[in-house]
């Protein structure tokens, strides 16, 4: 069975801190929320002066049987329930301007909060949970809140004035239909909280069958040739029949429900009718005034019904506000002192006029970086590079030369020990100082949707177009470039997911050179690059490197020879250090590794060429 | 595109078994109905033939029970019997939408149900050539919101259109026995009402579309943003993508904005033709009560039969656009349950289980994908245990070779025998139990290793899937996770690398009782050492077993029997390693490089003297 994260599907106690804390970020609505009030409150008023004037028409119109006096308390009806379609419009229009205007600012300032969190957040939390919170969860939390408004302004007003206009008329027939409403209090809370419960068995049930119907599709190749297809639909008939019994269960559960509350309210009902009927026969009160207890008694168990649902939907709400409120809490592990932010600029905007420029002489001075978890990776790690060096990093997944590198972006900072840059502790400057003086190529390219000439110009966002060009042919980009129908302006798709992953490599490297960076880090590809990509690309680190301070984790052989000092990183220490032959002279693990490489290069080399020939000859 | 009606028959079919429960929900929506008009009735003939006096028209079987307990004094005394009345109306109506929401969800959730497994079990039974080329996606989506669509409709839609047909015509025959006229004027608005309702819907599904690609655009920002967050960083463009988001959730935050004013219009117009109706009707009543002598108690029954109408009656509308989203959806359904299964040929003669421990034979065998040839006349035979390696370049159809042993294609021209059986006379599901293969880029499924290991067999022991991870090299990788073997694989687990897929993908197919084993280049992303230490393996585990190895790698073949080398679909050599190196061709030109290596390095003098 695929197993799916039940973390959404858990019952939660209500926590009012955090929800306080949801409601302070709706302070720029607050006068929508007042107008809700407004709108609410005048509609419940309506809806107790409709049965009030039906009262009066009954007594002084239709049992005498006169027009006398109608016309007035008529328009007096047809004023009042047109007054109650402007409130309509009014609190819908109110509710979905809390509503929209609540889900956008959390929104906004989530994402603003995870552009200036660190990398230690982002190790260790899927894109998918963030993207739900941003997503489902700021949704989730403005709807309730806005409709819950909705709903308790009106619940409360109406049974105030309700219960006092009844009072006022007839206290003991009041009384009689407000008794009721302990026992539908009680009993819709229970229900509601079931309902909620068994609907949330049957979305986990549903997410259980989404993520089969997924694994079925994408794995369907796997399946056959493992012949799986009989036990796959065995489980899969299971979770359909699972959902079947939760789904019916739900329905049936919640079908009961409104009946049971009906039937209590048609017993206040009932109660006015006996009563009350008998009332009017003993000539105690008048009909209208018996009718008004009717109406009102068809419906006063509404507004009690609604607050229970309301209880039972915030408790279940619960886990979202703490998703939410979470990741809205959650401190930066590097943050820039307020004396940086005061001299060069915070994340977003930085006083470039106070800028030093970047010269590139990289020191780490007894450097100690640990994870979290307490897991050394570095230990008393010191390394002084000049300016215009070219490093290569080579190294087993784990050895640390990742760690390096992150620490010379800054996207970690060292636990111990300082990392200079020009002979200054970066952590004195600000980091986007830092960012915008670096070029920095990935081993799996990250495009944006868009153009490919807005992608190459994120290097630069201040850049002619014939600038971008002029990148773009630097690194042999613009003959595949050109190739294509749209040029420049080609929609490189999702993540650039039209591109093959050379070519999105290729504008990777264009975008960091536009950038014109001091300091470049290059994180190699390996392999799904044909052998004519390849040797566009070696060419295009030739240019790029050329003069700046450059950090390589190096796979490709013609790359790491080219280093001015190539440092081969065993567990977070500099095992070897020199240039190409000095190391292969030394005979030992650079040695190695080179000549194991080297033959699995060459060997792959030949094959493509074969298929390259075989191309060329058709 | 089926049509409404087609596609109602459709739900017809899939609901075989519960038909019934249906039919009999529906008959509960009609007495519940009936029992919902009875409650006025009560209330009304109460206060206007006990307490106010009046002449309502009331039925024989009513007066002769009032007269049977008392007549109507003994009533008046005793009003609690008209309430007690009430409330139980109000209970069997509970009783009846128990019923009704259980017979109701039984037949729907079963036709959903059958539905999907249907889905389910034909989407695997699909040829491999439709999964090669499908859009995951696309259907992933087929299956779930076009599926709800339809089960929306069941179970809701189509019996609220029963419910407000069945109340208006109650309505309008209580009420026409009262008062035609005034029954007329009670209804007047309603065909508007219904219209602007459907006209409405139909068209806010367009802004409904406009909203979802602005929240699809709003999500594409965030997550690029989230999965770009190191080049975010790296060129500091932490501004560039605020103002980007903010952009896409202007947009959202408008088109959003849009829908919500359009529906608030739409609410309010629709309150209003409600409350116009009600207002109408109660000033007709009213006249009718004052000029014509209308009895109180009828009076009242208007004014609450009409209360009870407004709601379904505009409900109408919004079912009438429903049903026609509901058929668009049943039919891209029904466009994967009509594609044609691979099994539908199969008969008899064609699903022999012959021993495949056997010879294995290809006859000039040609192969073509769309018109586009890949195998051209390729004839080659592997002897039963024998290791035979293939090589060639990408593209060259040496995993369509190797395909066409499980019958995950048949070929066009030629023939495929084992031990002198022709492949298309052997059941799929038998050859491919006994043929193993491992794919390039295999798929594991979103569970624990040890379960993606152990899947083929329904109780695997926990010693034989270690024993295979070992075989596979991966048991200490394993081991090496915090969970061990418990660790969950995929979207919710960690994130195997490629060399660690194949892998557990190797132990996988190992598992299994195999007569012939193929490695369609599934050792690619394992490093070379790795590579030789699996084959070293592999060799003592299987002998017997004949085994097709697919490899770049030269000493990944050279230890086979029989070596093809394709190029272009064409076999252009197939001997021993040893012969391979005598020719002048690829193979050897690959297998030089191996000691090319240290005369590069002597060139370039770099090569320490101890070597």
């Amino acid at each position: 069975m695929p197993r799916i994260n039940e973390e959404e599907f858990v019952d939660k106690k209500v926590d009012f801190r955090m929800w306080g804390k949801i409601i302070r970020y709706a302070k720029p609505f607050y006068k929508y929320i007042f107008c809700v009030f407004f709108f609410m409150s005048a509609s419940s008023l309506c809806d107790v002066l409709n049965p009030l004037i039906m009262s009066h028409l009954i007594d002084h119109n239709l049992i005498p049987q006169t027009w006398d006096g109608a016309p007035l308390y008529m328009a007096l009806y047809v004023a009042v329930v047109f007054f109650q379609i402007v409130t309509t419009y009014g609190f819908i229009r109110s509710a979905n301007a809390v509503e929209l205007g609540l889900t956008t600012r959390l929104r906004r300032l989530a994402f603003d909060k995870l552009q200036t969190l660190s990398f230690s957040y982002y190790d260790k939390t899927p894109v998918g949970y963030i993207m739900s919170r941003l997503t489902s969860d700021a949704q989730r939390l403005s709807d309730t809140i806005a409709w819950s408004c909705v709903d308790i302004f009106w619940s409360v007003v109406f049974m105030i004035t309700a219960a006092v206009i009844m009072l006022f008329t007839n206290w003991k027939l009041a009384l009689m239909l407000i008794a009721t409403t302990p026992f539908i209090a009680v009993i819709s809370y229970f229900f509601q909280k079931v309902i909620l419960k068994n609907y949330r068995l049957v979305r986990s049930a549903n997410s259980k069958i989404t993520g089969a119907f997924n694994e079925g599709i994408m794995g369907a190749k796997t399946t056959k040739t493992l012949v799986q297809e009989e036990a796959n639909n065995k489980e899969f008939y299971g979770l359909t029949e699972n959902m079947q019994t939760y789904s019916v269960k739900a329905a049936v559960f919640s079908a009961i429900y409104w009946p049971i509350i009906m039937t209590i309210g048609s017993i206040g009902t009932g109660l006015i009718l006996w009563q009350g009927g008998a009332n009017v026969l003993a000539g105690v009160i008048t009909l209208g005034e018996f009718s008004f207890f009717m109406t009102l008694g068809g419906y006063f168990f509404e507004p009690i019904n609604n607050l229970a649902r309301i209880f039972a939907e915030v408790q279940s709400a619960q886990a979202a506000v703490e998703r939410v409120i979470t990741l809205m809490d959650t401190p930066s592990d590097i943050q820039d002192t307020p004396e940086v932010v005061e001299k060069f600029g915070d994340e977003f905007v930085g006083k470039t006029e106070n800028w030093p420029a970047l010269r590139g002489d990289v020191e780490f001075k007894n450097v100690t970086f640990k994870y979290k978890d307490g897991q050394t990776v570095l230990r008393n790690f010191s390394l002084k590079i000049k300016q215009g060096e070219r490093i290569a990093l080579v190294g087993e997944t784990g050895s640390g030369k990742s760690t390096i590198v992150n620490l010379i972006c800054r996207f970690y900072e060292p636990t111990e020990g300082v990392i200079e840059i020009d002979g200054v502790d970066y952590r004195e400057r600000s980091q986007l100082w830092l960012h915008s003086n670096l070029g920095y190529v990935l081993q799996s390219p990250q495009l944006f949707s868009g153009t490919i000439r807005g992608n190459i110009r994120y290097g630069r966002l201040d850049a002619t177009d014939e600038e971008v060009e002029e990148v773009a042919k630097m690194v042999d980009a613009a003959s595949f470039i050109n190739r294509l129908e749209k040029g420049y302006e080609t929609e490189v798709g999702e993540g650039g997911g039209r591109l093959s992953t050379g070519e999105k490599q290729l504008i990777s490297f264009a975008r960091a050179i536009l950038a014109n960076p001091a300091i470049f880090v290059l994180d190699e590809a390996t392999s799904s690059i044909d052998t004519e990509t390849e040797a566009m690309i070696q060419r295009a680190i030739e240019r790029v490197l050329d003069g700046r301070t450059s950090f390589i984790i190096a796979h490709r052989l013609s790359t790491i020879r080219s280093c001015d000092r190539i440092l081969v990183i065993d567990k977070g220490e500099v095992v070897e250090a020199g240039n190409h032959r000095q190391l292969m002279a030394l005979g030992g693990r650079y040695y190695n590794l080179y000549t194991t490489q080297f033959k699995n290069e060459r060997e792959a080399e030949s094959l493509s060429l074969l298929g390259v020939k075989r191309e060329a000859e058709e | 595109m089926n049509s409404s009606k087609g596609s109602l028959r459709r739900i017809w079919f899939f609901m075989k078994g519960k038909r019934l429960h249906y039919v009999g929900a529906i008959l509960l929506v009609i007495t519940n109905v009936a029992l919902q008009y009875v409650g006025p009735l009560i209330s009304s003939w109460t206060i206007d033939r006990i307490i106010t006096g009046g002449d309502m028209e009331v039925p024989g079987m009513v007066v002769n029970l009032v007269s049977s307990m008392g007549g109507k004094e003994f009533i008046a005394a005793n009003l609690w019997f008209c309430a007690l009345v009430l409330a139980l109306i109000t209970g069997l109506r509970g009783v009846c939408s128990f019923f009704q929401a259980k017979l109701l969800n039984t037949a729907s959730e079963y036709t959903v149900r059958r539905i999907k497994d249907s889905l389910y079990s034909h989407i695997q039974n699909l040829p491999f050539d439709y999964h090669v080329k499908a859009e995951t996606g696309d259907m992933v989506q087929r299956c779930t919101t076009d599926v709800e669509t339809v089960r929306r409709f069941i179970s809701g839609q189509l019996v609220e259109l029963c419910r407000g047909i069945f109340m208006l015509l109650v309505a309008v025959f209580i009420l026409g026995r009262v008062s035609l006229a005034l029954t007329l004027l009670s209804l007047v608005l309603m065909p508007f009402a219904i219209f602007f309702s459907w006209a409405f819907h139909k068209n806010a599904a367009k802004q409904f579309k406009v909203v979802d690609e602005a929240d699809g655009a709003m999500t594409t920002v965030l997550q690029e943003n989230l999965t770009g967050v190191r080049v975010v960083r790296a060129f500091g463009r932490q501004e560039f993508e605020r103002q980007k988001f903010s952009d896409a959730i202007d947009k959202l935050y408008a088109a959003c904005k849009k829908l919500n004013n359009m529906f608030a219009f739409f609410w309010s117009f629709s309150d209003f033709t409600a409350v116009a109706q009600q207002a109408l009707t109660l000033m007709g009543a009213m006249y009718f009560v004052i000029e014509k002598d209308m009895s109180y108690g009828n009076f009242l029954l208007f004014n609450s039969y009409i209360g009870m109408l407004i709601w379904p009656l505009r409900q109408l509308g919004r079912v009438l656009s429903d049903a026609a989203k509901m058929s668009i959806a049943m039919g891209r359904v029904d466009e994967i349950l009509f594609e044609t299964s691979e099994y539908k040929d199969e008969t008899p003669q064609n699903t022999k289980k012959p021993p495949i421990r056997a010879d294995i034979v290809f006859d000039g065998v040609s192969f073509s994908y769309d018109s586009l040839p890949v195998l051209k006349n390729v004839s080659v035979t592997a002897k039963a245990g024998e290791t035979v390696a293939s090589l060639g370049p990408t593209g060259s159809g040496k995993s369509t070779l190797v395909q066409l042993l499980q019958r995950l294609y048949d070929c066009k021209e030629g023939k495929i025998t084992i031990g002198g059986v022709d492949i298309k006379e052997i059941d799929r599901h038998y050859l491919r139990s006994r043929v193993g293969i491992v794919l390039q880029e295999p798929f594991l499924y979103s569970r624990s290793i040890e379960e993606n290991i152990g899947i083929t067999s329904t109780t695997p022991e926990p010693e034989r899937v270690r024993e295979m991870a070992a075989v596979a090299s991966v048991h200490d990788v394993i081991e090496s996770f915090e969970e061990g073997y418990e660790t969950l694989v995929g979207e919710r687990g960690v994130t195997l690398s490629g060399g660690q897929k194949q892998r557990v993908a190797i132990a996988r197919t190992l598992m299994k009782d195999n007569d012939v084993l193929i490695f369609d280049d599934s050792l690619s992303a394992v490093d070379t050492e790795t590579d030789a230490k699996i084959r070293e393996e592999l060799n003592t585990r299987c002998e017997g077993i004949t085994t097709f190895i697919i490899s770049h790698r030269i000493s990944t073949l050279s230890g086979a029997d029989k070596i093809i080398v394709l190029e272009d679909g064409k076999i252009s050599a197939c001997v021993t390693h040893q012969e391979l190196i005598e020719i002048e061709g690829m193979y050897k030109r690959i297998y030089e490089i191996q000691s090319m290596v240290e005369t590069v390095e002597r060139e370039e003098g770099t090569l320490n003297a101890q070597n």
